[in-house]
């Protein structure tokens, strides 16, 4: 077997090959849900009823999704321009703890400016933090794979040390966990009653930006010839390191977005538990996008529709939630196969 | 064009030059070495091979020539199993090769020495050859056997080289003789050459030639593959001319010159370039003692240079020697450790590639895969990648697309570039086409100041008279261009006035044919003694 280039292909089969990639993942998992006792074909009729079947199960597949937009985006900026940015997660709660830093009655705002000045730091944040490591791989060549996923386990352990201190709620009963944020810092519920808010809109509004960003503005046009070959960028006068801090900037920002969303739309306050690996399912979310910031929404919902809709195939068809993690997982997997078949034709003998 | 030149490597055709050895031959036999039958091979719309037939005779050297996206190497990719052909078929000494599978090829006796080499740096030359040839599951390598070996084949064809030096310490001809021997050591008896005289000084080119000599007298056949017309006449015995895939002439070496080759490979007379007197007027770029640090080479020591308006410098000499530093140092890839740059009279301090642009510098670089383009990126996005942050092409950082894709539609218009669309990946662009698009890039603003490094390495003879062409324009518009360039001839041809690099310093300079060809040869040699010692 072997790899020969081709031309890219059209739109309408460049979208082909996604779709492709989940119908594969489903049949490979078919055979695990055959070797836990149960017929593939109820338990995938099962998850999707359980992630699509019902208003309810719909809005909370869009919820879930939210904060996956933010990080799927975070991580398709930074990897467009080759910025191998693994710390969404640390930008994510570094996010979550500027919301309750501002939002628990620190700025006596109205909510139409409070939510503005806490988005803005919050991103501010996010960025800062992953800084670091792009001043690091710019300066010194330091790998930032390791300095951002080491970053992770650091700011996970801060916020531990902040909720068990000057942000722990006084009214907690000894958990660490911080204080709700006011009424004006919380983000709306967009059906009242429903658990979808505000978060999904900002998100949908981001990726439309970040797209106009990538498609139209000089600086994605930078970013995209920096991640292509860096050195023929440097030769046209392209500011390359500039460049990365400036992705740097944009991916932590949005990151950090995702925390934001999470504290002030959906669980109010902050905790340890504020995220199940987001800003590790951001990156899976980002590849089956294929980079694409418009195609992060549908891969995102996507995503997220397996983890809704396993919870709910599990409690009836007896096979384990894990399935969800399998699926996502393999996805990801097909999916980067899709995308080497889009540039090269396979040829057997 | 260039008669001295011609004269250098015409003495090769002479008996004298070669005495005769005695060498068992192989014997005759009706089978051909190899016969490839209607070879076609589609890729999407382009034919790259359509219906191609010839035969190769034993002891026989065959030129294959051809343009640039020709189908020259698709052709010996298939000979070579790395491509399935659509149609037709490979017969090696009367044997059907099975398709796609490069093992049979191996097994059939086909050795390819490719354009870029295939060795291990780390490995010593013997471990190079050696590899791949004994079995996996052998506990011990015959090592003295197989350096008995190579030193025979060495000795046989006159490839010197220390099967114990590693590779990575060998000079480029010296890597091209382990290519060689590598395919020996396997018993090849067709040796398929793709470009290789493109890395070579002519002294190493010389050695080659005598090489190829020696193993046809053994009963090897050999295609080598050129575009280089008067290495062909002074190689081949005859050539197979392709053009847009298609076989369009088949010549008797001794029958044809390389006025009617020409013809037949670009399908038209080849315009050469006029080279009018030079009126050389004010110096507008000028290096004052400048060093800088090792780079791809030899670093720049205490070098001096002015470039005038309306003149060429052609900068001539081996690979390795400061050409490289000193083309990035224009470019602004690289500052100088010492010295001064000034353009037009004036002391530049910041010097980077955005400065260099901002005061008018063309660069055309040597490399136009990974430095002159984005292979990923458009044909549209490519050729702004200079001037994207003129209002012409971007407004409050936004980027005018439509009058970026006007602009990258002009350049295919004016250039005469072959692309599907300006929204193509210039990825999928022929070599001499991506050159005429970064050409077109760096001449549309009409520069005082043009760094031409290498800019035919690898082109057709259609695109090389091109590319002279538009120099030779920018030269009579008055612009100052230094011209660095391995390929002798080109250098003598363009230039007004010739310097010669060596160990990262400056010859003095000569006006046109002051030198003759020896005593360029010796500036360039004579400095570098590692280089070219084996020259006759």
């Amino acid at each position: 077997m072997r790899l020969e280039p081709k031309p890219a292909p059209s739109l309408a089969v460049t979208l082909m090959f996604p779709l492709a990639a989940v119908a594969m993942t489903l049949v490979l998992t078919s055979m695990l849900v055959l070797a836990a006792g149960a017929s593939p074909l109820s338990v995938f009729y099962l998850v999707a009823k359980g992630a699509a079947g019902s208003q309810f199960a719909l809005l909370e597949t869009l919820t879930r999704a939210t904060p996956l937009i933010f990080t799927g985006l975070a991580i398709a900026v930074a990897f467009r321009a080759k910025l191998w940015n693994i710390g969404a997660e640390a930008q994510l709660y570094i996010g979550g703890v500027v919301t309750v830093v501002l939002g628990t009655g620190a700025l006596p705002l109205p909510s139409a400016v409070l939510i503005p000045v806490i988005m803005i730091a919050v991103m501010a944040a996010g960025a800062a933090l992953l800084l670091g490591p792009a001043v690091l791989k710019t300066r010194f060549g330091v790998d930032e794979v390791v300095t951002t996923l080491l970053l992770n386990f650091i700011v996970l352990l801060f916020v531990s040390m902040l909720l068990e201190g000057v942000l722990k709620d006084p009214m907690g009963l000894g958990w660490p966990q911080s204080q709700k944020v006011i009424a004006d810092a919380q983000l709306p519920r967009i059906i009242q009653g429903k658990r979808l808010h505000y978060g999904f809109v900002i998100a949908i509004v981001s990726a439309v930006l970040v797209w106009l960003v990538m498609k139209k503005t000089v600086l994605g046009y930078e970013m995209r010839a920096v991640g292509h070959n860096p050195e023929g960028a440097r030769f046209v006068g392209i500011l390359v390191n500039r460049t990365l801090m400036k992705t740097a900037l944009l991916s932590g920002g949005l990151a950090a977005l995702a925390g934001f969303s999470e504290v002030s739309g959906l669980k109010g306050n902050l905790t340890l538990d504020l995220s199940p690996g987001y800003g590790y399912t951001g990156i899976v979310v980002a590849m089956l996008a294929m980079l694409n910031p418009l195609g992060v929404i549908a891969s995102a919902i996507f995503v997220a529709g397996i983890f809704v809709g396993a919870d709910a195939m599990s409690r009836a068809a007896k096979v384990p939630s894990y399935i969800a993690d399998v699926m996502v997982a393999t996805s990801l997997l097909t999916m980067v196969v899709a995308i080497l078949l889009t540039r090269y034709r396979m040829r057997w003998r | 064009m260039c008669p001295q030149l011609v004269a250098a490597y015409s003495f090769m055709n002479g008996k004298e030059a070669f005495p005769q050895r005695h060498f068992p031959v192989t014997p005759v036999s009706s089978n051909p070495a190899l016969r490839l039958s209607g070879i076609s091979k589609r890729f999407g719309p382009l034919r790259a091979n359509d219906a191609i037939s010839f035969e190769l005779k034993r002891g026989e050297v065959i030129a294959l020539l051809g343009e640039n996206g020709a189908g020259k190497t698709t052709l010996m990719n298939i000979l070579f199993g790395h491509y399935v052909a659509d149609e037709g078929t490979v017969e090696a000494f009367g044997k059907l090769l099975a398709p796609g599978d490069p093992r049979a090829a191996l097994d059939a006796g086909i050795g390819m020495v490719h354009q870029h080499f295939t060795l291990a740096d780390n490995m010593t030359v013997q471990e190079n050859i050696a590899l791949g040839t004994q079995s996996l599951w052998r506990m011990r390598l015959d090592r003295t056997a197989a350096r008995r070996r190579i030193e025979q084949l060495s000795a046989d064809f006159g490839l010197a080289v220390d099967p114990a030096a590693t590779v990575s310490t060998l000079s480029v001809g010296e890597r091209q003789r382990v290519e060689i021997l590598k395919a020996l050591y396997r018993e090849a008896r067709i040796l398929i050459l793709d470009e290789p005289t493109a890395v070579l000084t002519p002294a190493e080119t010389d050695a080659l030639f005598r090489t190829l000599k020696l193993l046809v007298a053994k009963g090897l056949s050999i295609i080598f593959i050129s575009h280089k017309l008067h290495e062909v006449m002074a190689v081949s015995d005859r050539v197979l001319v392709l053009r847009s895939g298609q076989l369009v002439g088949e010549r008797a070496t001794a029958s044809t010159d390389r006025k009617e080759l020409a013809a037949l490979m670009v399908g038209q007379e080849v315009k050469q370039a006029e080279v009018s007197p030079v009126k050389p007027g004010a110096p507008l770029l000028a290096l004052e003692r400048v060093s800088t640090t090792p780079y791809n080479g030899a670093g720049l020591d205490d070098v001096s240079l002015t470039l005038t308006a309306g003149e060429i410098t052609g900068l001539a000499g081996v690979a390795g020697n400061g050409q490289a530093v000193l083309a990035a140092l224009i470019a602004g890839t690289r500052r100088p450790t010492s010295g001064r740059i000034s353009i037009a009279g004036q002391n530049v301090r910041d010097w980077s590639p955005r400065a260099a642009l901002a005061h008018g510098v063309a660069r055309i670089p040597e490399d136009r895969h990974a430095i002159g383009s984005i292979g990923d990126m458009s044909v549209t996005e490519n050729v702004i990648a200079e001037r994207y942050r003129s209002p012409r092409f971007s407004r409050m950082g936004f980027l005018n697309w439509k009058a970026s894709r006007q602009f990258a539609e002009k350049l295919i218009a004016d250039y005469e570039v072959k692309c599907p669309s300006p929204d193509a990946r210039i990825r999928l662009l022929s070599g001499g086409n991506m050159q005429k698009l970064i050409l077109g890039r760096a001449l549309d603003p009409d520069p005082e100041i043009i760094l031409a490094s290498q800019p035919t390495r690898g082109l057709d003879v259609g695109a090389v008279a091109y590319v002279h062409r538009m120099l030779l324009e920018a030269r009579t518009r008055g612009a100052a261009i230094l011209l660095i360039s391995e390929d002798l001839e080109e250098v003598l041809t363009l230039s007004d006035r010739i310097i010669v690099m060596s160990k990262g310093r400056l010859s003095t300079p000569s006006a046109r044919g002051e030198r003759s060809i020896r005593e360029l040869g010796e500036l360039m040699a004579g400095h570098s003694g590692e280089h070219g010692d084996h020259a006759a």
